[in-house]
């Protein structure tokens, strides 16, 4: 059934483009009832499934003389990223709501982007997955092109040839693996039970997780992604960040740690200090979280911040992917859905109720028009979003973090405190931000905003209310998401990365 | 009553007052005004009957609740209270009210106002009930965040520099001590507080810490050294103990007056509730060790802020520092009782004395500390602002009432006998000479410095000649007179019977006490 979600999501694309050109209301129409219906599908299949472990949606030969199937599959984590993808689309297509220009293709394009997100999601064969990962690009250049602001083409055709570059990694890898593995299959339960030579999973992993691990933000391959967020139109950011950043990181997980878990061993030798690839990616993820936090800390742009912010959030991700912990993997897949929650949020406050109405990102110029009197309720959600981004107990970050710092206390307990300095940063960015955006004092002389601003519309308030209450909820109640990310992660797919980890 | 978890309601109460003064008071004021101080004389009334209800016979944990949460994190709803949670939250349920009637007349965003004042005290409830890590530090956070905007949008024009201070400054330690507890819990697996106090007074903690240890090449006692510091500065912070106080004078300055009552009456309390309920009974051993150089930051803390209070001429930010140098004693008679006495009665008794004063005190100073408080923001209503030491005099001509109500409150902060005052510090001294008689001896010049500087306030704004703009101000008023009658009485009845208060710890303090050693 979960498959739906893909049809679903393209047969969305192809409705939108039978519509009339001029029929905004329509397209905004079409692409909401889409969303949801995807959603609804992702919602059913989460509460079917009740174990997390992994169950085939949909399985056909594909390239029958090379082995290569259409191959669905879901397990927790993907169910848990599907559901992400799912509440991120709705709630952005609601932030989108005030698109006129070109509304019409703005939305398939849109919807062609979560269903190939969805298709990354579900693919258990690698080239399937491949395939989806790359259809992914297309409507994220468009997206940015066509409809973003401050350097648009350079930020689209950045990430794109950063996306490439990546992919190029990955590609490199996979028919590697297929012809040591035989020639005879791509699938990924398959080859998760190959065993593949150490020497080569030594080279295959770093290549997979620095591939992949580009388009999670892993420093110092970061860079498109601060000026891909600022440049991208709302909804779009709030996919970038809060969905397509995700693709990267499961593609570390699902990809590089499932198939070569013998990559993370120890070299039997010191680089620098550095005794396995575990090590080097440790520390670049730990580095991510501290310098994105400070770069963060100096961001005039105020949309720059949080592009930033989403780079230190992500590094919390990888490091505890790098930890081989049990409550560290845990973490870091519940991260990533807190993350996209949260993230999709920022932007949209940023993006949407500020920038649609003051016309400045400029934290200066912010400063002096004293928004937290004009729009009153994006104050209040901005408030609420920095309390959960910043790690606030309650909210979804906290228990995903605190579990990544716990598998990091045991793994790299140096990096545990680093990671706690990074929250502490965290907290100072993310409160500079706000006082700066919403308090500023509006200094005596100046005239405050000349005229009120429109008031935040319906949809806005929807939107914000929909990824404000699964935050908190996850907060309250992370069983709900654990409860099929344990089993998932415990499954024999992943057996190999806990023999491994000497655990 | 009998059929709700009462301590469940209590935490409740507050939260849905918040969120309905924030949505029914959006249109007047006034109704927003009155709901809140409704839902926290509710609050008060719960508490009253937790109080009632109470069976001081017993020294353990009453009204327990606990279910399941997060199994896989080892998180549980647990909840409960013995003497010094009943006594945090009687303080919590009488400050509030006291809180709104002083922030009555601000009249800028008023149902916000009432709402965050609201949270804070549902944040208050939570910590002083939690007995879970997790639970626990959910409300300890949340209780800031309340804070932080009661300061930023409505303190004085200092405000945003105060309210970033305070913010930084308690979650830095709010960092440290999350990530002590999560060492912690990798090491012993449990976020439970009487579950970790077990293993710290069976001796079973360090061998469970050895595991980090190995990674650090460290002993585990080191290691027990370094994550009791951890929770030690995030406590620290919140008391304030020196060298952790400097966020504390802004801050009480620039807050609106209300809410200083708040954070000098109850957050305050906070912290020190963490020393007794968390700190004491898991570190107790790494604590005793160094249990010298920490008596004596506590008679620094005494002695210096009332230094420090002389030096001021604001009249918030003397009483700030006398905040510290009250708290100081709490802390100089924690530290004491660290010290090992193993079975000789005697000195059990004296451990008994400082701790009751130790929770006296506790209550003590948050009640006069609040209405001290109070009684600035009246003088501020009718000065238009005005604080300063010197701004003032001859106030006792115009406005003997205030001037008498006022002298009340100064003289049980002073530690006259026959006010609440007096009893905690007279228990603490008592039962802390005879464990350390040095740093005890020392801080006696801390009792001088008070009162000399709460005197020359006597002196300054009441006495003296009378200035010409201040011969118009009005004396109070009869509705102000009423609200100031309940505080000012339980400072007397605090005074003369102090068993109100001690028959319902006792046995908490004896327990405590035994457990300690």
């Amino acid at each position: 059934m979960l498959a739906w979600t893909i049809y679903i999501s393209f047969l969305g694309v192809l409705v939108l483009l039978l519509l009339p050109k001029n029929s905004v209301r329509a397209a905004r129409i079409v692409a909401l009832l889409t969303a949801i219906a995807g959603f609804a599908v992702i919602a059913a299949g989460f509460l079917q499934q009740r174990s997390g472990e992994l169950v085939t949606v949909a399985r056909v030969p594909w390239i029958p003389s090379l082995g290569i199937e259409y191959h669905l599959a879901s397990d927790g984590i993907s169910l848990t990223l599907l559901l992400l993808t799912g509440i991120v689309a709705v709630s952005g297509i609601l932030f989108s709501w005030n698109m006129e220009h070109r509304a019409r293709e703005f939305f398939a394009f849109y919807l062609a982007l979560i269903g190939s997100v969805y298709g990354v999601f579900l693919s258990f064969d690698l080239l399937l997955l491949f395939v989806f990962y790359e259809l992914a690009i297309i409507p994220k250049y468009f997206l940015i092109a066509i409809w973003g602001s401050t350097r648009r083409e350079y930020a689209a055709m950045k990430l794109v040839l950063y996306s490439f570059a990546g992919s190029a990694m990955v590609l490199i890898v996979l028919v590697a693996a297929y012809v040591v593995a035989g020639s005879r299959t791509l699938d990924l339960v398959q080859l998760a039970q190959f065993p593949f030579p150490v020497h080569f999973q030594m080279w295959a992993f770093p290549l997979v997780f620095v591939g992949f691990g580009i388009l999670a933000g892993l420093w110092p391959f970061h860079t498109w992604a601060p000026t891909g967020h600022v440049a991208a139109p709302t909804g779009a950011s709030m996919l970038l960040a809060g969905v397509v950043m995700k693709l990267g990181a499961y593609g570390c997980l699902r990809v590089a740690m499932m198939l070569f878990p013998r990559g993370l061993d120890a070299w039997g030798f010191h680089v620098l200090g550095f005794g396995s690839w575990r090590d080097v990616f440790a520390l670049l993820a730990l580095i991510g979280i501290v310098y994105g936090a400070m770069v963060a800390l100096v961001q005039r742009d105020f949309k720059f911040v949080v592009g930033y912010s989403s780079v230190s959030h992500m590094g919390f991700v990888l490091l505890g992917l790098m930890t081989l912990q049990q409550i560290g993997l845990d973490g870091a897949v519940l991260q990533m859905f807190s993350h996209g929650i949260l993230s999709g949020l920022l932007f949209a406050v940023v993006g949407r109720m500020v920038y649609d109405r003051a016309h400045t990102r400029d934290l200066a110029e912010l400063e002096k028009t004293h928004l937290s009197k004009a729009i009153p309720f994006a104050a209040g959600t901005f408030v609420v979003a920095a309390m959960a981004s910043i790690g606030l107990p309650g909210f979804s970050g906290f228990v995903a973090e605190v579990q990544v710092i716990l598998g990091a206390w045991h793994a790299f307990p140096l990096f545990a405190v680093g990671a706690g300095v990074g929250i502490v940063i965290g907290i100072a960015y993310t409160w500079r931000a706000m006082q700066k955006a919403f308090f500023g004092a509006p200094s005596r002389g100046t005239v405050a905003v000349a005229s009120p601003l429109p008031p935040i519309t319906l949809p806005e308030r929807l939107g914000a209310f929909i990824l404000i209450g699964v935050s908190i909820l996850i907060g309250l109640y992370p069983q709900l998401l654990l409860r099929v990310i344990v089993p998932a992660l415990h499954s024999p797919l992943f057996d190999g990365l806990w023999k491994g980890s000497g655990r | 009553m009998t059929l709700l978890p009462p301590i469940s309601c209590l935490t409740i109460v507050p939260l849905v007052g918040a969120i309905a003064v924030l949505a029914l008071g959006a249109k007047s004021p006034k109704l927003a005004r009155g709901l809140a101080l409704g839902f926290a004389f509710l609050a008060l009334a719960i508490t009253l009957v937790l109080w009632h209800r109470f069976n001081p016979a017993s020294g353990g944990l009453q009204f327990e609740e606990i279910h399941a949460w997060i199994p896989t994190l080892g998180v549980e709803y647990h909840v409960g209270i013995d003497g010094l949670g009943l006594l945090m939250l009687a303080l919590s349920a009488i400050i509030v009210p006291m809180a709104m009637a002083a922030s009555w007349p601000i009249q800028e965003r008023v149902p916000l106002y009432f709402s965050l004042i609201l949270m804070l005290e549902a944040g208050l409830f939570g910590t002083f009930t939690a007995l879970n890590f997790f639970h626990w530090f959910l409300f300890w956070e949340l209780s800031l965040i309340p804070a932080f905007f009661l300061i930023r949008l409505w303190g004085g024009s200092q405000r945003a520099v105060a309210a970033t201070q305070f913010f930084v400054y308690t979650m830095a330690g709010s960092v440290a001590l999350l990530l002590a507890f999560l060492a912690i819990f990798l090491c012993t697996g449990t976020f439970d507080f009487m579950h970790l106090a077990d293993l710290g007074r069976n001796g079973q903690l360090l061998p469970s810490l050895a595991v980090l240890a190995d990674w650090h090449r460290f002993t585990a006692e080191k290691l027990a050294l370094v994550l009791c510091f951890g929770m030690f500065v995030g406590f620290a912070v919140k008391v304030p103990l020196l060298p952790f106080h400097t966020w504390l004078p802004a801050t009480y300055a620039e807050a609106p007056t209300g809410t200083t009552m708040l954070l000098t009456g109850t957050m305050s309390k906070m912290g020190l509730y963490g020393f007794l309920r968390i700190l004491l009974p898991i570190f107790c051993v790494q604590l005793r060790s160094v249990r010298t150089p920490l008596l004596w930051l506590a008679v620094a803390t005494i002695v210096l802020s009332a230094y420090a209070a002389f030096a001021q001429k604001d009249l918030k930010r003397i009483f700030a520092y006398s905040s510290i140098n009250h708290l100081g004693y709490c802390m100089l008679g924690i530290f004491a009782i660290l010290k090992f006495t193993g079975d000789d009665p005697a000195l059990a008794t004296e451990k008994a004395a400082a701790l009751s004063g130790v929770l006296l005190q506790m209550f003590n100073h948050g009640l006069t500390a609040a209405t001290l408080f109070w009684f600035v923001a009246l003088l501020e209503k009718r000065s238009g602002g005005l604080r300063g030491l010197n701004d003032f005099g001859g106030l006792r001509t115009v406005a003997p009432v205030f001037c008498g109500l006022m002298g009340i409150a100064l003289f049980s902060s002073l530690g006259l006998p026959g006010l609440n005052g007096f009893v905690g510090e007279f228990l603490i001294f008592k039962g802390a000479f005879p464990l350390a008689i040095a740093p005890t001896s020392v801080s006696v010049v801390g009792l001088l410095l008070t009162a000399i500087f709460l005197l020359t306030i006597l002196q300054r704004v009441f006495s003296g000649p009378l200035q010409e703009r201040w011969s118009r101000m009005p004396d109070l008023t009869v509705g102000e007179r009423l609200a100031l009658l309940s505080p000012l009485a339980l400072m007397f009845v605090l005074g003369l019977y102090p068993q109100l208060v001690l028959g319902v710890i006792n046995n908490t303090v004896l327990q405590m006490v035994q457990q300690l050693r």
